[in-house]
């Protein structure tokens, strides 16, 4: 999933201060599992809001919503008459949920209430770990299924730099070396001599590298697209 | 002869091989460089000069590399790949032999997060071992990583690190040996101050025959202080100072000479070990000491080839 922190809230009272009517929009995915941006997080927020603008002796309504998913169109439909009275949207989504709400609402702007942190799981209630990288070309059948790309600082595709440090990464006491876990999983599963192969110069071109990404699923959009040409 | 320089004459003739760091300066000044030359030339075979070492911005390694190679000196122009990409890489090369250099030391750097810009981002574009068979292939197939032509000469002497004292131990005889199946000439090794830990790393790297394919030089680092010995032990990734050590400088009425003393030990059970190929003194913010320490250790006078 993808995991997000919410920003401090003096950043998010800079952000929203000067409008009169602001909705707080939480996403009810990813981002209200790791407790950030869920209709739970908006709905405090909002009133978190709502005090220091009396506080600061400001007339400013604020309200809050959620929908299921801010990165597919059907789920913005329903609401999305009610989203446009507002003269400002603190989103609560991803970063792709503030990019694609854009795209989509008009001229009101919409600011991000969170930093989308990364791809992660929960290993514990409370606890979120950086798992990949979404690099665009996986490696993880040659790792163990631990990845260098995103739990290695260096990103190191041949083994651990000087720095490990009983299993600790030379960055950090709290973070694992991930070619320390690499190397003791792939010892118990006898496959540890194919780090021993010397892994050339990776293709960045597949990850952020290479400019925004696209997926076109010929086999889908076709029909669609002959579907609209027949009604029209 | 791959590149002609005088570190690769003297440890191809089999001469035991002293190189040196030296610091580039958090400033403009050439005579920073030039003065510790000056200090250096007699006692060393070749002189590093550290890429912005734990990610602190100082003077570039090829400029200090061209300093030192217009005082008629042998530079090793080290390189990471914390700070460039495989374009800024060939191209630095290529500069780099166009000016003279000849010896390029391979390493990752340290991570960017304990430096003086600790927000930067780093590049890693490639690796270490990558870097190594890159110069490779540019040195022997005179090309550049996508396969086109570099025209002229490419001569290179390609050195990498290697620490044996990181975990897990088994691992760094591999990764040494990657290196070297990667190209690298010759090894710098981090700093001994375990000398039993580094005999048995040894014995496993003659074990695979690899001391008979590749130069190691084994790091050294003269001990200035108890704080530095204590720093050293507990807080740089990958050094492992004994306590023995940390005790014998603490216990010490003269602590400098205390700390050549256990550098001029350690040298001495250096030269024992079979396949070591020479020393790599790495006394940060004491380049004075070396002479001493070079003269001490017998290692004197260094071979005019």
């Amino acid at each position: 999933m993808i995991v997000g922190r919410q920003k401090p809230f003096e950043e998010i009272w800079g952000m929203i201060k000067n409008f009169k009517k602001v909705l707080v929009f939480g996403c009810n995915t990813c981002v209200a599992i790791c407790h950030a941006g869920g209709g739970k997080e908006a709905e405090i927020l909002a009133s978190m809001l709502r005090m220091k603008a009396s506080q600061e002796g400001m007339a400013i309504e604020v309200k809050h919503a959620a929908i299921e998913r801010h990165c597919e169109p059907e789920f913005f439909e329903p609401v999305m008459d009610d989203v446009r009275t507002f003269d400002g949207v603190l989103s609560l989504a991803c970063g792709v949920g503030v990019n694609f709400l854009s795209e989509r609402i008009g001229n009101i702007p919409v600011y991000p209430g969170i930093n989308t942190e990364f791809y992660g799981a929960v290993p514990k209630a409370g606890i979120f770990t950086e798992l990949c990288a979404g690099c665009g070309d996986c490696i993880l059948h040659l790792t163990g299924g631990i990845c260098p790309i995103a739990r290695c600082a260096k990103s190191l595709m041949n083994g651990p730099c000087g720095g490990t440090n009983n299993g600790k990464c030379e960055i950090s006491q709290d973070v694992d070396c991930a070619w320390y876990l690499i190397l003791e999983r792939m010892k118990k599963l006898n496959t540890i001599e194919r780090l021993s192969e010397i892994k050339p110069p990776r293709d960045w071109s597949t990850g952020l590298y290479g400019g925004p990404r696209r997926i076109v699923l010929e086999h889908i959009v076709e029909p669609e697209v002959q579907e609209e040409r027949n009604e029209s | 002869m791959k590149s002609g320089s005088n570190l690769e004459k003297v440890l191809e003739g089999g001469h035991f091989a002293v190189t040196a760091e030296v610091g580039p300066p958090k400033g403009t000044s050439a005579s920073v460089i030039q003065k510790k030359g000056d200090l250096l030339k007699s006692y060393c075979d070749a002189m590093n000069v550290t890429d912005n070492q734990t990610a602190i911005v100082r003077m570039s390694s090829l400029s200090g590399c061209v300093i030192l190679k217009e005082m008629g000196l042998d530079p090793v122009m080290q390189m990471v790949v914390r700070d460039r990409n495989r374009i800024a890489i060939q191209s630095d090369i290529l500069g780099a032999i166009a000016l003279g250099i000849r010896n390029v030391l391979c390493l990752s750097g340290d991570s960017q997060r304990f430096g003086n810009h600790p927000t930067a981002k780093g590049v890693y574009d490639i690796d270490s071992i990558q870097l190594v068979q890159t110069l490779k292939t540019m040195r022997d197939e005179k090309k550049f990583l996508c396969g086109e032509t570099i025209s002229g000469e490419v001569p290179l002497f390609i050195g990498a690190v290697e620490n044996p004292f990181a975990d897990p131990f088994e691992y760094r005889v591999t990764r040494l040996a990657k290196k070297v199946k990667a190209g690298a000439d010759f090894i710098q090794t981090q700093a001994v101050f375990d000398v039993r830990k580094f005999t048995q790393w040894m014995e496993i790297v003659r074990n695979q025959g690899l001391d008979k394919q590749v130069h190691i030089l084994a790091g050294v680092i003269p001990i200035k202080s108890v704080g530095m010995a204590r720093y050293m032990r507990d807080n740089v990734s990958g050094v492992s100072v004994p306590n023995e050590v940390v005790s014998r400088l603490e216990d010490a009425k003269n602590v400098k000479e205390e700390g050549v003393q256990i550098t001029l030990e350690v040298i001495e059970q250096l030269k024992e070990i079979d396949g070591i190929h020479g020393i790599h003194i790495m006394a940060v913010a004491w380049e004075d000491i070396v002479p001493g320490i070079v003269e001490r250790a017998g290692l004197l006078p260094r071979p005019i080839l």
